[in-house]
Formats: structure tokens, C-alpha cells, sequence
């Protein structure tokens, strides 16, 4: 790439910092050159979000159609899997599959129900009742 | 506080950071590129049968640490390098270094990076920082990303340094003693010991997934993904190579160029006129990752969408697959000649 090919598309990041970039100069060496962003990365980054806004929307409406319990939606919003949720819980992969159920997730204990509001960092309430809490 | 810290924006972060550690030691000759060349930066994995985040599992670097590590080990500098259990304990060793002055890398996740925009935070736990002291209660961080250096209070560098998920950084500290100073011929050695491992990376690592063999690879596999997929998840797909490909100074192009600045420094030391002509080749295979990122990127637009678009885009990375192969055949037969 040529120095003056580098691309200044300002995306997320270049609004916040500029991006360094090996390109070469007219002898062909190489130099470094600040990019603003480019738009076939900010593109892929639309397209992953977007993704990710249908999983939350998707889990929202499971929660309120009694299928899921509001686990779901925080984890979808955190872009967690269970996996992840499980490192930051603590609690057994097994475990979060059956917190995930409305009936399950009614009867937790407080203790439980405390450490997800921690991990979403949300209070027990905004946990329970996902409406309040927008999106 | 390290007052005579001098953050440095870099392309890539581990290149940067090391970069940054070695200056403030005061080997001052060692730039990014050379940093990313001793430490054979460049690399690919394409592992079919995994996912990450519900898309294609690839790499485009080696594990986190590792440029680090075998910089230092190549210039005879010697690293300590410590994984904690303890949060207090982590912070602690941290506080501790940072009154005896020292400057210290550190292994984040950047999904709670509070000076990250939105848009990029995921939980990837690979970004390194360098933590030079503490002001008014704060952390200051050097983040090679950005332009300028930056704060974190305790809790919010107690959280990237414990973030949780693959590749957990479990809060990691890495820094470099003190040394003598590191001559040319030590550079020298470093730079041809680099060349080396990075020729086997690409060249040499049996099976189809990696190196230029699991580009090719998975060239192959894209051209299926539109009749296996469907169009959306294919495109999905797509936006992740990209994502993985040309994010924040990682991956295809950018590696590329990095790495034919490095060829282009190692001239410097070496005037082996191979050298410089290598470069352009990197900077030709550069080149066609950020074409393939274009193609790409019409696809999950949906500007493009018809199965030849799909060919073409895994034909664009069987032909970086040939281009890269031969650069580094070429390469490893030059490095032999180096001295």
C-alpha cells in the first residue's frame, strides 16, 4: 500500500484515535502513515453488531414469551456465550442451562441471583424485570 | 512513576508494547517492525471444526506473548513474566514495581477497556498495555493503539486484568531487567533467527490449517460457504475473516506491510539487495489481502452475492497462498546467505 493509498474513512475508532499504518513512500520505502479508519472495516463491524442487536431483540422476546429466563437477554447483550458467562459466574456450564429457564430462575437463591447482577453489572431488579431496563 | 517513559503509537500491540519496554530500558535501535520480524509475527491458523463466536475460528497471530518473548530471548534480555489468582496479590506486585519506577506490560481483555469506543469491544482477551505509573490515584497507560497516553483507576485495570473467557489474561504482568546494551551483531542474529521461524510457521507446519497451506485452505472452504451457509450466515462469515483479518493493525494486510518494513530494516543491517526486493513481494501479498478484504466486504454488504463473487473471493486467497509461499521459499534461501 502507498502512503497516500491509506485510507481515511473515519469510523468508531478514528473519531477517538488515529490508526498507525506501515505504507511506502515514492522511493518504495517503507514509513508510517495515520489512518482515520476504512470503511470495509467499519462495514464488518456493522454487520457484526447488527447480528448481535437480532440475538438481543431475539432473546428479548423469548424472555417475555416465557420461554427464557432474563439470563439470556443480559448474556446476549453482554455478547457472552455460556461459556464466558460461566468464567465470570463461576457457576457450572450445566448450571447457567438451567438458570435459563423461567422456573428455575424464579426460585434462585439471592446469592445467585446477586453474583448475575454483578457479572451484567445491573442491580437485582433491573435483572429481573428486563422492560425496566430498556433495549 | 516511570517518568522518562515515552509512549509510542504502534500497529500492531504486542510489537508495540515490546517496542515501548525495550526503549524505556534504553535499547533504543529495535522499531516495531523489528520487534514483529525477531519475533516472527507473522502467522495463520483456519481450524474448520471450531467456532469463535458462532463464526469460523482463524488466527493471524501466534499466542499473546510470545513476540515479546522471543525478542527479548533473541537480544539476550532477560523477562519476568507472572500469571496471578489473587486480584490483591496482581495488584499489589503491580503497585510495587511501579514505585521502584519500572514500567510494566500487561495482558487485558478489551471488552471493559474504558477508553475502547463501543463498536470494539468483544471479549478478546489478547491486547497488551504497558501500566508506567500512578498519578492522583490513577493508573497511566500506555495503550499502543492510541494516540496518546491514557488513566485507568484500580477497579477498571483490575477488570481488564482479570477479564474472563479464551485465552484469560489472569493478570498477567510481563517486563524486561535491565541489560547491556545489545550490540549489531546480537540484532543480526536475532533478525536471521526470526526470518527462520517465521519460514516455518508458513512453510513448515504439518497438516492443511496452517501457514500459507490453511490460506489456501480456507480459500477453498469460502467457496462453499455460500450453498452450505446461506447467504446471511455466509456473510456473517465473512465480515468475521474480515474482522479477525484488519482489525486495529492485525491480521492480512497490515501484518503484511509490517512485515515488509521489517525485510527492508533487516537490509539496513545486512545490504543483501534479496532483501528489498522480498519486501515487495509482502507488500504485493498486502496488497491482495486488502483487495480480498474489498470482495469481501461486498459480499456481507450485499453489493455482491452470486456464487462466482464467492470464487473469486477464495481465489484471491489461493493466490495469496502462492504469492506468500514463494516469498518465504525465497526468503529462507536468502537467510541462509545473511551473516
Amino acid at each position: 500500500m502507498k502512503k497516500d493509498e491509506v485510507p481515511q474513512d473515519l469510523g468508531a475508532l478514528g473519531k477517538l484515535t488515529k490508526e498507525v499504518c506501515y505504507a511506502t513512500d515514492e522511493q518504495g520505502k517503507y514509513t508510517t502513515a495515520l489512518s482515520n479508519g476504512w470503511e470495509v472495516k467499519t462495514n464488518a463491524l456493522d454487520v457484526t453488531w447488527e447480528n448481535i442487536q437480532h440475538k438481543v431483540e431475539a432473546a428479548k422476546a423469548k424472555v417475555l414469551n416465557n420461554e427464557a429466563s432474563p439470563i439470556l437477554f443480559f448474556m446476549e447483550k453482554n455478547i457472552m456465550d455460556i461459556n464466558i458467562l460461566s468464567s465470570y459466574t463461576g457457576f457450572f456450564k450445566w448450571q447457567i442451562k438451567r438458570h435459563l429457564k423461567p422456573a428455575v430462575f424464579n426460585k434462585l437463591s439471592p446469592k445467585k441471583i446477586n453474583k448475575y447482577a454483578e457479572v451484567f453489572n445491573v442491580t437485582v431488579d433491573e435483572l429481573k424485570s428486563m422492560e425496566a431496563y430498556g433495549q | 512513576m516511570a517518568s522518562n517513559f515515552h509512549h509510542a503509537q504502534s500497529a500492531h500491540c504486542e510489537s508495540g508494547v515490546t517496542r515501548n519496554l525495550l526503549q524505556n530500558i534504553g535499547v533504543k535501535q529495535i522499531t516495531e517492525p523489528l520487534v514483529f520480524g525477531m519475533g516472527a509475527g507473522l502467522f495463520f491458523i483456519y481450524i474448520p471444526l471450531l467456532k469463535i463466536s458462532g463464526g469460523p475460528a482463524l488466527a493471524f497471530r501466534s499466542v499473546p506473548g510470545i513476540i515479546f518473548k522471543r525478542t527479548c530471548h533473541s537480544l539476550g534480555i532477560k523477562i519476568i513474566r507472572k500469571k496471578f489468582s489473587s486480584k490483591e496479590k496482581a495488584k499489589e506486585e503491580l503497585d510495587k514495581k511501579l514505585s521502584e519506577g519500572m514500567a510494566i506490560g500487561c495482558q487485558v481483555g478489551v471488552y471493559y477497556l474504558p477508553y475502547f469506543p463501543k463498536e470494539y469491544r468483544f471479549h478478546f482477551n489478547a491486547h497488551n498495555i504497558v501500566v508506567f505509573g500512578k498519578e492522583d490515584g490513577k493508573y497511566l497507560i500506555s495503550d499502543p493503539i492510541m494516540e496518546y497516553p491514557t488513566t485507568m483507576t484500580d477497579y477498571e485495570l483490575e477488570r481488564v486484568r482479570f477479564a474472563k473467557g479464551a485465552l484469560a489474561p489472569r493478570g498477567q504482568i510481563y517486563y524486561t531487567l535491565a541489560t547491556e546494551p545489545v550490540t549489531e551483531e546480537r540484532i543480526k542474529r536475532a533478525i536471521i533467527k526470526g526470518i527462520k521461524l517465521n519460514v516455518f510457521h508458513m512453510l513448515k507446519i504439518p497438516g492443511a490449517f496452517a501457514g500459507v497451506k490453511g490460506i489456501a485452505f480456507l480459500g477453498k472452504r469460502i467457496k462453499n460457504w455460500r450453498d452450505k451457509l446461506g447467504t446471511e450466515k455466509a456473510g456473517l462469515y465473512l465480515a468475521q475473516v474480515v474482522r479477525m483479518q484488519e482489525e486495529i493493525g492485525t491480521g492480512g494486510g497490515g501484518f503484511r506491510y509490517m512485515y515488509g518494513a521489517f525485510l527492508q530494516e533487516a537490509y539496513n543491517y545486512f545490504q543483501h539487495d534479496e532483501l528489498m526486493k522480498l519486501s515487495e513481494e509482502f507488500t504485493k501479498a498486502g496488497d491482495l489481502w486488502r483487495t480480498a478484504a474489498v470482495q469481501a466486504s461486498g459480499i456481507y454488504k450485499g453489493r455482491l452475492g452470486s456464487q462466482q463473487d464467492y470464487n473469486i473471493m477464495g481465489d484471491y486467497l489461493a493466490e495469496i497462498s502462492v504469492i506468500e509461499k514463494l516469498a518465504f521459499t525465497k526468503l529462507a534461501a536468502v537467510n541462509k546467505q545473511l551473516k
